[in-house]
């Protein structure tokens, strides 16, 4: 029971910090409900597939293929959060300060949408695909589902949506004029963070060799696997040992955003005020 | 499947603005890509019934790691170090590999994370 509690509250946490964040980006927005939770179930019904393919997913690319598809679904969801941090540097203020496009302003808001439906779904299903995973095994091993694992389960899962829920709370008592910038910010550093992850894989892998020199280790503060450490890794992307290119790519997805949301800001709505977004 | 449906709108252009120059990275990195580690050691370990065969694995210091690792249990793995930061599920009856970058000396912990009471330990003397 405490090993299956233990197992899915830390996904459950991993995945619930990313959708947290996303409730409280999205807050106020109509329709975000739907693709949010459109997103959670997506996520629970590939890490169901993932999980069910396993065994042929990982003899692809020369028994690489784990490593490829988390890398390329960690790509993909980089690239969703750079596009809704872009939108939203162009849209997000004109979308809050001119109600009378306001039917307009949510057509087009409904695609930054998408995109972050599907980063939650990217999210769930990686963590997701674990846990089914796990419980599947132990099923199996006892011949059916025990009542302790059932609770166990269970209660991970409630404790873990708390985290999502406390995340959200946290972000949403920030005050409407900052939080177009924190949660800029956040996205940024959550899309940095998932990018030198993607390099982790290809260096599992083999396929990326580059640059592996370990950067620093700071391991004995605060390790990557202690509750926090797993925290931070999934908010900004900490590493206790990184290697170097895990570094240089962190940083370049940090200055393609940066620039990025430059590039496209909108050039009549540049005012550091944004009206409440209700 | 969704996001290619998004390229053919409005917002296009500026997908392409954020694709180019990521596709411009990759692009870099592969051609950084050093030369493969061809020296990297070749270290086998087994899991059968819930534990590692050897239970201890020696390798020396300053030089890639090639892991395989063989499931011999009828149940799923995921073999997992915190200390060498790898991860991978390995199916029962089933062989992978995992590459770990150059250790300095020490004792580094791997383990089975979906059994805990499958634990190893690399030792770089």
């Amino acid at each position: 029971m405490l090993a299956s509690l233990l197992i899915v509250f830390r996904e459950v946490f991993e995945a619930g910090l990313i959708v947290g964040i996303v409730m409280a980006v999205t807050a106020g927005v109509p329709g975000r409900t739907l693709w949010v939770s459109g997103g959670v179930v997506a996520g629970v019904l590939g890490a169901c597939l993932v999980a069910l393919f396993t065994g042929g997913l990982s003899e692809l690319f020369g028994g690489n293929g784990q490593e490829i598809f988390n890398a390329s679904i960690l790509g993909f969801a980089v690239i969703m959060l750079t596009w809704h941090n872009v939108w939203m540097a162009r849209h997000g203020r004109e979308m809050a300060a001119e109600l009378r496009a306001a039917g307009e302003a949510v057509a087009a808001g409904s695609k930054s949408l998408a995109a972050l439906g599907i980063v939650v779904a990217i999210a769930v299903l990686r963590e997701g695909s674990e846990v089914v995973l796990f419980l599947y095994g132990v099923a199996a091993a006892q011949g059916g589902a025990s009542f302790g694992m059932v609770v166990g389960g269970f209660i991970g899962l409630i404790l873990g949506a708390l985290v999502c829920f406390a995340t959200y709370l946290g972000l949403i008592v920030i005050p409407t004029r900052y939080l177009f910038a924190v949660t800029s910010a956040l996205i940024a550093l959550l899309a940095a963070g998932l990018a030198a992850q993607a390099i982790a894989f290809l260096e599992q892998a083999d396929i990326l060799t580059a640059l592996d020199n370990t950067v620093w280790d700071t391991s004995w503060i605060l390790s990557d696997s202690s509750l926090l450490g797993r925290a931070l890794h999934t908010l900004i992307g900490y590493v206790d040992q990184p290697t170097a290119m895990q570094l240089v790519v962190y940083i370049a997805t940090l200055v393609i955003i940066v620039l990025l949301m430059k590039l496209f800001s909108s050039p009549a709505s540049r005012r550091p005020h944004i009206a409440a977004a209700e | 499947m969704i996001g290619s449906s998004q390229t053919t709108t409005g917002m296009g252009g500026r997908i392409g603005a954020i694709a180019v120059p990521l596709l411009f990275a990759s692009v870099l990195m592969a051609g950084l890509q050093a030369a493969k580690a061809d020296d990297a050691i070749s270290l086998s370990v087994t899991i059968k019934d819930h534990k590692f065969d050897p239970p201890e694995i020696h390798a020396p210091a300053g030089q890639a790691i090639e892991f395989h690792v063989k499931n011999l249990n009828d149940i799923v793995s995921e073999f997992e170090s915190s200390d060498l930061h790898f991860e991978k599920i390995v199916p029962a009856g089933s062989e992978a590999v995992v590459h770990v970058r150059a250790q300095q000396p020490g004792k580094y912990n791997f383990y089975d994370d979906f059994h805990h009471q499958t634990q190893g330990y690399l030792i770089v003397p």
